[in-house]
């Protein structure tokens, strides 16, 4: 009977329903945290004393960094789950925390490529960590590919799950290797000197986004993994009941 | 149980060698683009040798990379294709022995001509003395690592009809590091800072076909 919580949260139809319960709520309390965060951020929290107005980036860039990494974490746990349990609901979620990732990832690079020009002179530079994430976003696009050229939705999901978890495998490696070739290469002349700490008056406000995003994040998996559940099961009788009505009336 | 271990291993490295001996063709031709793509890149870029020198283990690696990535296409299709693939999911036999084997044998055709004509295409980019001892050496390892990490890609793309492009998508972020460690122990040697002492930290790693 202790089970039976975990077993109710393998069905589409249970986490169908209980979202849709849920969902205004979250939306309401992301959109809340995330329209806060911007204006601290973007207009009440001080200027940089030495990067202007230009830092105020910073609350896009990182909280879009952060989810980044942890949404490819997400992913691979999810599609773990569903290896081992069999379960469909972690596969969809799976599938659907890949395109999420992948343009978070994209977020990131392309606000770091924008914070780069006034601040380092230039739009890319070939920095570790500009690298890794160039890689995480590639290793983001080879999941979606791949789940996208299978036919029969069990064995992209299988595919899917494999290759997340062989990429968690290697993120670190990744990193680290990359860190190592960085070190080699010669340090980049311009580089991102800002102070060591942040005060905390711009500080706050950072954390503000990145539970704001963490919230736009939960919300935005939740709705895609809702389309999937519905595209999935679009022949069960459930499903079927949730569209009639509104297509008869 | 360990002994039929070992004879799963070495029978389908054997008859992976074996097929691969009967069609020489096929095994030749990753060599062979490994040659070819070389001559590109004096074309390309700069005949001269100074300029050359610098780039030259660098674009041995990448064009290594490239000719596994070709190969590593095709190390469970005709398998796939004729069903053998299946026989052996369906054997009582354990299954990463086989499958071991058969990337053995892999890199036996491909990762082993590749490393041994590497100094070949080592002189004709003008790569300095020091760097040849290197990169065979990390060309040897390397290619183990690039035919089992292309392994677990080509088992996921193995059923899928266009799985050529979609497997060089997956593979190549993951065969990152092996070329940053690879050109690193060459560029080290050259520069006299070899240690002696390198990680290769991704090696043995494969996944069973799906």
């Amino acid at each position: 009977m202790s089970w039976q919580w975990f077993h109710r949260l393998g069905s589409p139809r249970w986490f169908y329903q209980t979202s849709t319960r849920w969902l205004p709520l979250l939306a309401l309390i992301a959109a809340a945290v995330l329209i806060s965060g911007l204006v601290w951020g973007l207009a009440i929290a001080p200027a940089d004393a030495k990067q202007g107005n230009s830092f105020r980036i910073i609350y896009i860039h990182v909280p879009a960094s952060f989810l980044a990494l942890a949404g490819y974490y997400i992913m691979a746990i999810a599609g773990a789950v569903g290896l081992i349990w069999k379960m469909k609901l972690s596969y969809m979620v799976m599938k659907s925390a890949a395109p999420i990732g992948a343009a978070l990832t994209f977020i990131a690079l392309l606000t770091g490529a924008i914070w780069g020009k006034p601040t380092w002179g230039t739009y890319w530079v070939w920095d570790a960590r500009i690298t890794s994430m160039l890689i995480l976003l590639f290793l983001y696009l080879g999941v979606m590919a791949l789940q996208y050229a299978y036919h029969s939705i069990d064995a992209a999901s299988k595919a899917g799950a494999i290759l997340a978890l062989v990429g968690t495998v290697n993120i670190p490696i990744i990193y680290k290797s990359v860190d190592w070739w960085y070190t080699l290469h010669q340090p980049a002349t311009i580089k991102f000197t800002s102070a060591p700490s942040m005060h905390i008056d711009m500080f706050l406000p950072l954390l503000v986004m990145i539970i704001g995003f963490y919230l736009f994040y939960a919300v935005a998996l939740i709705l895609h993994t809702r389309s999937e559940i519905l595209r999935r099961e679009r022949k069960t009788a459930w499903v079927r009941e949730l569209i009639e009505p509104e297509a008869r009336s | 149980m360990a002994h039929s271990i070992n004879s799963g291993y070495s029978a389908w490295l054997k008859r992976d060698l074996l097929l691969a001996y009967r069609r020489r063709g096929e095994a030749a031709s990753s060599l062979i683009f490994f040659v070819m793509v070389s001559t590109l890149i004096p074309l390309g870029l700069t005949p001269e040798s100074a300029q050359l020198a610098e780039i030259a283990a660098g674009m041995i690696w990448v064009m290594a990379l490239l000719a596994t990535l070709l190969s590593v296409d095709g190390l469970f299709a005709s398998d796939y294709q004729d069903g053998s693939l299946e026989q052996l999911l369906i054997t009582p036999q354990l299954l990463p022995m086989p499958v071991l084997g058969k990337i053995t044998a892999h890199w036996l055709t491909t990762g082993l001509p590749l490393t041994l004509a590497s100094p070949l295409l080592g002189l004709m980019l003008s790569l300095p003395t020091a760097g040849y001892l290197p990169m065979l050496c990390s060309l040897a390892l390397g290619t183990a690592c690039l035919s089992l990490t292309g392994a677990v890609g080509a088992a996921l793309t193995v059923s899928l009809r266009k799985g050529g492009l979609l497997l060089s998508l997956l593979v190549i972020p993951l065969y990152m590091p092996v070329i940053i460690f690879g050109t690193a122990t060459v560029t080290y040697a050259i520069d006299g800072r070899l240690t002696g002492c390198h990680r290769w930290p991704y090696s043995g790693r494969y996944l069973p076909p799906l």
